[in-house]
């Protein structure tokens, strides 16, 4: 995918999308080239967590916010083993960062982890051209990659699309991992990585919950096999309507009322275990801003977002469902997209969006606590 | 939960006059809620005593009381509009304290008036020091994160010895408890430091205590806006981050929003914990602000303070987000929720969310220390600027070369020519934060300091200095590149550098360097606020350039005229001309015109985006306004540029925007140069057979001494060019001219000094008035109380006058047409005249609005801006009259006899400033301004109005007690009367010796007090310094003789102004006192809205 060469500050770099618009800017990170899909992320700070988050997956990320780098790379705030991004976007890219925990420079760690950037082109014409059009496939190319731009654009337009990839499996853990309780163990909680962030595990242990972290190949037998008190789908790449062997697994964790949380793609999965259909969002949903209205309780809360699918559910009705009726519980007050499902008949919920944040605001953690406590019910 | 609906009827306190560190914010934020609470159908009451507001207009409020913001009248507003609700959140100090002490009054108990936007336990505990450090230890003790600076309280010295250990080691903060205005306190260094400070902070404590605090100084500073609604819903709606780390005022630091240096967890610590602030300290519905300090090294978290209500950094924001905080705050406060408000930007997603920037915002504070000479302008905890300014750029570089440049000030841009000086110099002189400390780290730069020795002097975040040394880096590219190719220069517009600083680089002349720019196709786009980083289209245009690629300025099909504003408040220049500015706007728009405003003042009316059609947020230099035109004329027909409006600072750049094909509207700038050009107006008068006083110009001190031997001392002399009197003086003989000659740095052969005779004992006049090339209209006479001499804008003045009789106003009327005519005005004009010995001498005029003309507007209830804007754009006087927006009869020179009298009153800045030495500077009034801002007192007779206007400026006159009196030997024949006035109304007058022996002379008993200078008397006789400190004295009166250097009598005002006691400093502001006084005793003062006022006016115009 790429030819890295460090130093790459003033080497011309091309980002062609595939309706055939060009920004031309200089290179960025990794020299050469890259595709995947343009989406662009609002949030203006942690960028970390973001390039490493692996729902990115085959994403090519455009940052809005201006300055991408300032803070370094630490050691700390990864939110996987690596970064996931296909290609990455800025404007101005940090020269020198400034943080006591920074160990190295942005430019340095996507060079050496060969992610292919850009920098220095109108980032806010892209976002403005990715909202009117919707999120499209994009390249990126840099060094020996350039050549003329219709050759570029023939090569974008060959690249797969994101509608109908499946991709959990790319990107989740092979073998299974214990992440044990901070503190007195309480629950066992096996969790479903289709793309897990490494908070995620992290604010349940804070809980006192032992997670049991499967692959995303992991059957019903499998999840059992840990004797968990509770099940978790999370969040991941790719198109959840690809997503059968998940869905057919979580179906078989409902028939037997297991409590169940997802985030995100575990979202859309729950929604397909539950008969409603899912859909692609025009540019998606990708910031830690996002205004989610908890309609049981009516308050609001701000949330991280990284979604370019949504749940087709009904919002102001219950819906029958073969596990019961389901309803809305959550809501995007921006467009009105379902951000979140539950059943009032079995012990079983998800959101659309990151309570985990890492980045992002902390508002939706009590969801870990309402997890805990479906748990808690179910003992009592 | 929508809108409450047992509240019928809001009063809304504003701020007052301007002062520093309470400015024009108040007036965008009052604006803002006054309009929502009317939208939303309540009645809304409003007090304000500052007439320069656009708050106080009377469409904007049902009832609008310029009066006194004392709670002894806003009782009596209160008696009389008996309203549900008082929200004290969005007039900044003044309206908290005053709605708490009506509260702890039990006033609103009495009249059954709720408080909302915020509670008194709320603000207790955000404003009480002790309260606050236990809401951020229960916050600790919840989250685990936030704690308040490490302190230990000592009483011994081994006690403080010790207390450095505790709190981890030097540098510590010394504060001695119990000390007037923090006498005593200090940093400590080392233990020779701690022993001397705290040594004598114990003895100077009444109670031998010091509190010992660990010291953050070169912290990084951060502040959150957060706002939150009865349901619990908090949004973090701006993260800003001070370039200047701790130690200086937010409102003296660069500021930056977003938050540059911080990762997402960091940032989510700061957000937990203000949240959780705003939760404990219970503001239930509306904004409040929390600073922070954050450890470099380690990442440690202290809450500094928070600020209960809406404030400088909330409207900075506002503007840097596109959030509008002061309308949110008011809609939470009756009773809707965030999810229920509507984002005015997108129109489609809700308040409920948190703004997310994709350019950066860069505020800048504009100072006026060359006001103060003697003032120490040393920034520290304690706020000094008088403005700001505001750019907004897609890159920190731009946004920040933009704000600079935005100042408007000498020397306020990088500059890249000449010796930068000495390297271990730049840098010593680097560690004090001063004003312009920024060009003192970029000249030590370019000498060759590392980004480690800036780091290690100024503790400037090293991000912050790497954008330095880019800046640097660029311009070195730029001297050294042998040609302009489009590659560099464009990559210098990205990082902010203007035509001028280019052009000073390359050795060329600025409209080259913009010829070669265009040529190579270089010009700015235009890019959109609009709270989401495009993730929604906004509906708002609000704009702000960047050499980007895609620019966003829709075509329009009406005519557009462009507005120029008047840039960041300073001293002479401040809200009185955004109040015009706006004006000009609504009349323009009304009238059908696309109205675009072009200003970067964070804090006005002018630059909130519901203003005018189009808001351009960029620096008001040539080369920027030139830009805005262009675009603006891509986008449709322009009708033209509008300069006369803004002040100086448009009306500088007429002649060479209409150099460059661009249209001015109104007056021409030829014109403009009849009026300011010395010999072309003199031969204006001469036309017209008006008088001027004598003078002449000389540029060494001989010159001088021979034209002023020749029109006789006094002589007021000045250097030419320059604003607000700057380096005034009004000199008395020969060897202070001589002196002054030789201070004056100013003075060379191309800008001579002006040497004027002096008129002593002169009234001065201000006249406001409209010309359409055929007919005037005379907005207002005002009479001032001082004598000519003292600056216009630091007078205190009547309107309508008070001595004046129908043959002068007959005089002035004419002769403020001969001069309008022989100008070309059109539009707007003031004439400054002084009557002396029956003779009316011009002084100057000035072919734009004023400063008064908000004055002027609402003590005739006509207003003069909108007129001044259609006449700039054709209508004439007999027009407007014909379809009402001037009156159908008359003009403000032939008001009613039972009109109300106005009083305007300046407000000085005296307690902001002391020396080097911790000693107040003096007081006393003279040619040059110094005022920050102004109030206006209203009434049907002069005492009254004098009063109120007293009481509104500086706290109510007294009734009662005793007056000391000490004045000059040629003011001792005036004073006799209004002595003779305040002993019948009771007062004991206390006087020195001399001026006691010529009160007793004239039958007038007064207690000898000793001088200063004459020390404690042999029985413990307190000086009259030690009495005013004790608050043994009520009232003072002291007039000074002579100029410059230390005037007799410092001591006395110092001491007034330290204990805030009325301190009058001309005889006849005395005399007017002495009318206020009477009237005070005479009994009830009443209050009486604008709304009243112009309704009575109107019938009697009738």
């Amino acid at each position: 995918m790429t030819t890295s060469t460090r130093g790459a500050a003033r080497t011309p770099a091309v980002l062609v999308l595939e309706d055939g618009r060009i920004f031309r800017g200089r290179a960025y990170g990794a020299v050469g080239e890259t595709f995947g899909e343009a989406v662009f992320s609002t949030g203006m700070t942690g960028y970390q967590e973001t390039l490493t988050d692996p729902s990115y997956h085959r994403q090519v990320v455009v940052m809005t916010a201006p300055h991408v780098g300032n803070t370094g790379v630490n050691d700390e705030d990864m939110e996987s083993r690596k970064i996931w991004v296909s290609g990455y976007v800025v404007r101005d890219p940090a020269r020198v960062p400034s943080n006591w925990r920074s160990r190295r420079t942005l430019d340095q760690e996507l060079d050496a982890q060969g992610v292919v950037g850009i920098s220095g082109i109108d980032t806010r014409a892209l976002t403005r051209h990715l909202r009117e059009r919707g999120a499209m496939r994009v390249g990126i190319f840099s060094g020996d990659a350039v050549r003329d731009d219709a050759a570029l654009l023939a090569r974008v337009q060959e690249a797969p699309q994101m509608k109908g990839a499946n991709l959990s499996a790319e990107v989740a853990t092979t073998e299974p991992y214990v992440v044990p309780a901070i503190g007195e163990k309480k629950f066992t909680v096996a969790a479903v990585d289709l793309g897990i962030k490494g908070m995620t595990p992290h604010r349940m242990a804070e809980r006192g919950i032992e997670v049991h972290v499967l692959p995303a190949t992991a059957t019903v037998e499998d999840v059992y096999a840990v004797n968990p008190d509770g099940v978790f789908f999370s969040n991941g790449p790719g198109d959840p309507a690809t997503a059968d062997h998940p869905v057919s697994v979580m179906q078989g964790v409902l028939e037997r009322g297991t409590p169940l949380f997802g985030i995100c793609f575990g979202n859309q999965i729950l929604g397909r275990a539950l008969g409603f259909g899912t859909f692609k969002l025009k540019y998606g949903h990708r910031g830690i801003n996002q205004p989610v209205q908890d309609r049981t309780t009516g308050k609001v809360e701000v949330t991280a977002h990284n979604h370019g699918f949504a749940v087709d559910a009904p919002l102001d009705q219950v819906s029958e469902t073969p596990f019961g009726r389901a309803e809305v519980s959550h809501v995007c007050l921006n467009d009105n997209v379902v951000e979140g499902l539950q059943l009032l008949d079995r012990p079983a919920f998800s959101v659309q969006y990151h309570p985990e944040a890492a980045a992002g605001p902390h508002d939706a953690a009590y969801l870990f606590d309402r997890f805990v406590s479906l748990m808690e019910g179910q003992r009592a | 939960m929508p809108k409450r609906t047992d509240i019928q009827s809001v009063l809304v306190i504003g701020s007052g006059p301007i002062v520093i560190g309470q400015a024009a914010e108040f007036d965008y934020s009052g604006t803002q809620a006054c309009r929502i609470l009317r939208a939303e159908g309540l009645r809304v009451v409003l007090v304000n005593s500052n007439p320069a507001t656009i708050m106080t207009d009377p469409e904007i409020a049902d009832a609008t009381y310029v009066e006194p913001i004392t709670p002894e009248f806003v009782e009596k507003i209160i008696a009389k509009e008996r309203p549900d609700a008082l929200l004290p959140t969005l007039g900044g100090q003044t309206a908290l304290n005053t709605a708490i002490s009506l509260h702890e009054a039990g006033t609103l108990d009495k009249y059954g008036v709720e408080l909302i936007g915020a509670n008194v336990e709320a603000i207790n505990k955000g404003e009480d020091r002790d309260l606050f450090k236990e809401v951020v230890e229960a916050v600790r003790r919840k989250i685990g994160h936030g704690e308040s600076a490490r302190s230990v309280i000592c009483h011994s010295m081994d006690d403080v010895l010790a207390g450095v250990d505790t709190l981890g080691g030097y540098p510590v903060v010394v504060r001695p408890s119990f000390t007037m205005g923090g006498a005593g306190s200090g940093f400590a260094h080392d233990e020779e430091e701690l022993r001397r400070i705290a040594g004598q902070g114990l003895t100077l404590s009444p109670t031998t205590e010091v509190l010992l605090e660990e010291s953050i100084l070169g912290w990084k500073e951060y502040e959150l806006e957060l706002m939150r609604d009865k349901h619990d819903n908090v949004v973090v709606v701006c993260s800003i981050e001070n370039f200047d780390p701790m130690g200086v005022h937010t409102g003296d630091s660069i500021t930056v929003a977003p938050a540059m240096t911080l990762t997402d967890r960091e940032y989510q610590t700061l957000r937990d914990i203000g949240i959780a602030v705003i939760r404990e300290v219970g503001v239930d519905t509306g904004g409040c602000n929390i600073q922070f300090a954050v450890n470099p090294e380690d990442g440690r978290v202290i809450v500094i303070e928070m600020n209960p209500r809406v404030s400088r950094s909330s409207a900075l924001a506002s503007k840097a987000t596109g959030f509008p905080i002061a309308k949110i705050a008011a809609k939470l406060a009756v009773g809707y929720t965030l999810d229920e408000i509507p984002n005015d930007i997108t129109q489609e997603t809700p308040a409920s969310f948190e703004p997310t920037l994709d350019y950066v915002v860069v505020k800048a504070p504009r100072f006026a220390f060359e006001k103060f000479p003697s003032a120490d302008a040393t920034l520290t905890t304690t706020m000094k600027s008088v403005g700001e300014a505001m750019a907004i750029g897609r890159n920190f570089t731009e946004a920040f070369q933009k704000a600079l440049r935005s100042l408007e000030k000498k020397g306020s841009q990088f500059t890249f020519v000449g010796e930068p000086g000495d390297k271990d110099e730049l840098l010593r002189d680097s560690v004090r934060p001063t004003d312009g400390r920024i060009n003192t780290v970029m000249q030590a730069i370019r000498a060759g300091a590392t980004p480690e020795e800036i780091f290690d002097y100024t503790k400037i975040d090293p991000w912050f200095v790497d954008q330095l040394f880019l800046i640097k880096e660029i311009a070195d590219e730029l001297a050294e590149t042998p040609e302009l190719t489009a590659d560099l220069l464009g990559e210098a517009k990205r990082h902010g550098f203007s035509d001028t600083q280019i052009g000073e680089i390359r050795g060329l002349r600025e409209d080259v360097v913009r010829e070669v720019r265009h040529a190579l196709g270089i010009r700015p786009v235009y890019k959109t606020v609009d709270t989401c980083a495009a993730e929604f289209a906004a509906k708002t245009p609000y704009f702000y350039s960047s050499y980007d690629e895609e620019t966003e300025v829709a075509p329009r099909e009406k005519p557009a005229v462009i507005i120029l504003g008047s840039g960041p408040n300073r001293i002479g220049q401040g809200i009185e001309f955004d109040y015009s500015c706006v004006h000009a706007s609504f009349a323009l728009s009304d009238a059908g015109y696309e109205t675009v405003m072009v200003n970067c003042n964070p804090e006005t009316v002018s630059t909130d985006y519901d203003t005018s059609d189009r808001l351009y947020f960029e620096p008001l230099t040539l080369e920027d306004v030139l830009e805005i035109v262009h675009a603006e004329q891509q986008a449709g027909p322009v009708a033209g540029v509008v300069v006369q409006l803004g002040g100086q600072t448009p009306l500088g750049l007429s002649q060479a925007l209409k150099d460059n094909g661009v249209p001015i509207v109104g007056t021409s700038p030829e014109a403009i140069h009849a009026a300011e050009d010395r010999g072309a107006f003199g031969r204006v008068l001469a036309e017209a057979g008006l008088p001027a006083p004598k003078h002449g110009t000389a540029t060494t001190f001989t010159e001088a001494k021979s034209i002023a031997d020749e029109i006789g001392y006094p002589v007021l002399v000045r250097p030419s060019y320059v604003l607000g009197g700057r380096g005034m003086e009004i000199v008395y003989d020969e060897t202070r001219l001589e002196a002054y000659i030789a201070e004056s740095t100013e003075i060379s052969p191309s800008r001579p000094v002006l040497v004027d005779r002096f008129l002593d004992d002169a009234i001065e006049i201000d006249v406001d008035a409209l010309y359409d090339g055929e007919e005037l209209y005379l907005g207002g006479v005002m009479e001032h109380i001082e004598e000519a001499g003292i600056h216009s804008g630091d007078s205190a003045c009547a309107l309508p006058p008070i001595t004046l009789g129908g043959f002068d106003i007959k005089r002035l009327r004419a002769s403020t047409e001969g001069i309008a005519k022989g100008v070309g005005v059109r539009g707007l004009i003031n004439i400054q005249f002084a009557l002396a010995g029956d003779i009316l001498y011009v002084l100057e005029a000035n072919p734009r609005a004023s400063r008064t003309v908000p004055f002027t507007s609402k003590a005739t209830a006509v207003p003069l801006a909108k007129a001044a804007a259609r006449i700039s754009l054709g209508a004439t006087i007999a027009e407007l009259r014909a379809e009402g927006l001037l009156p159908a009869n008359g003009d403000g020179g032939e008001l009613p006899l039972d009109a109300p009298i106005s009083v305007k009153e300046a407000v000085m800045p005296w307690s902001r400033f002391r020396d080097i030495h911790g000693r107040g500077v003096d007081t006393v009034l003279g040619p040059e301004m110094r005022s920050t801002g102004e109030v206006m007192g209203i009434d049907s007779v002069f005492g009254t109005a004098y009063a109120k206007s007293q009481a509104g400026a500086y706290g109510p006159l007294p009734t009662k007690g005793r007056a000391f009196i000490s004045v000059a030997n040629r003011d001792k024949r005036s004073m006799i009367f209004p002595a003779r006035e305040l002993v019948a109304h009771g007062f004991e007058l206390l006087a020195t010796s001399g001026t006691a022996e010529v009160l007793k002379r004239n039958g007038i008993n007064a207690t000898v007090v000793r001088k200063q200078s004459e020390g404690t008397g042999p029985n413990g006789e307190k000086t009259i310094v030690q009495l005013i400190h004790d608050g043994e004295v009520d009232l003072i009166v002291n007039t000074p003789y002579g100029t410059g250097g230390r005037l007799d009598g410092y001591d006395i005002r110092t001491a007034a102004v330290a204990r805030s006691v009325p301190c009058l400093t001309t005889v006849q502001a005395l005399a007017a006192a002495v009318q206020g006084i009477d009237a005070l005793n005479r009994g009830d003062v009443s209050v009486r809205s604008l709304q009243e006022h112009a309704e009575h006016l109107t019938a009697a115009r009738d």
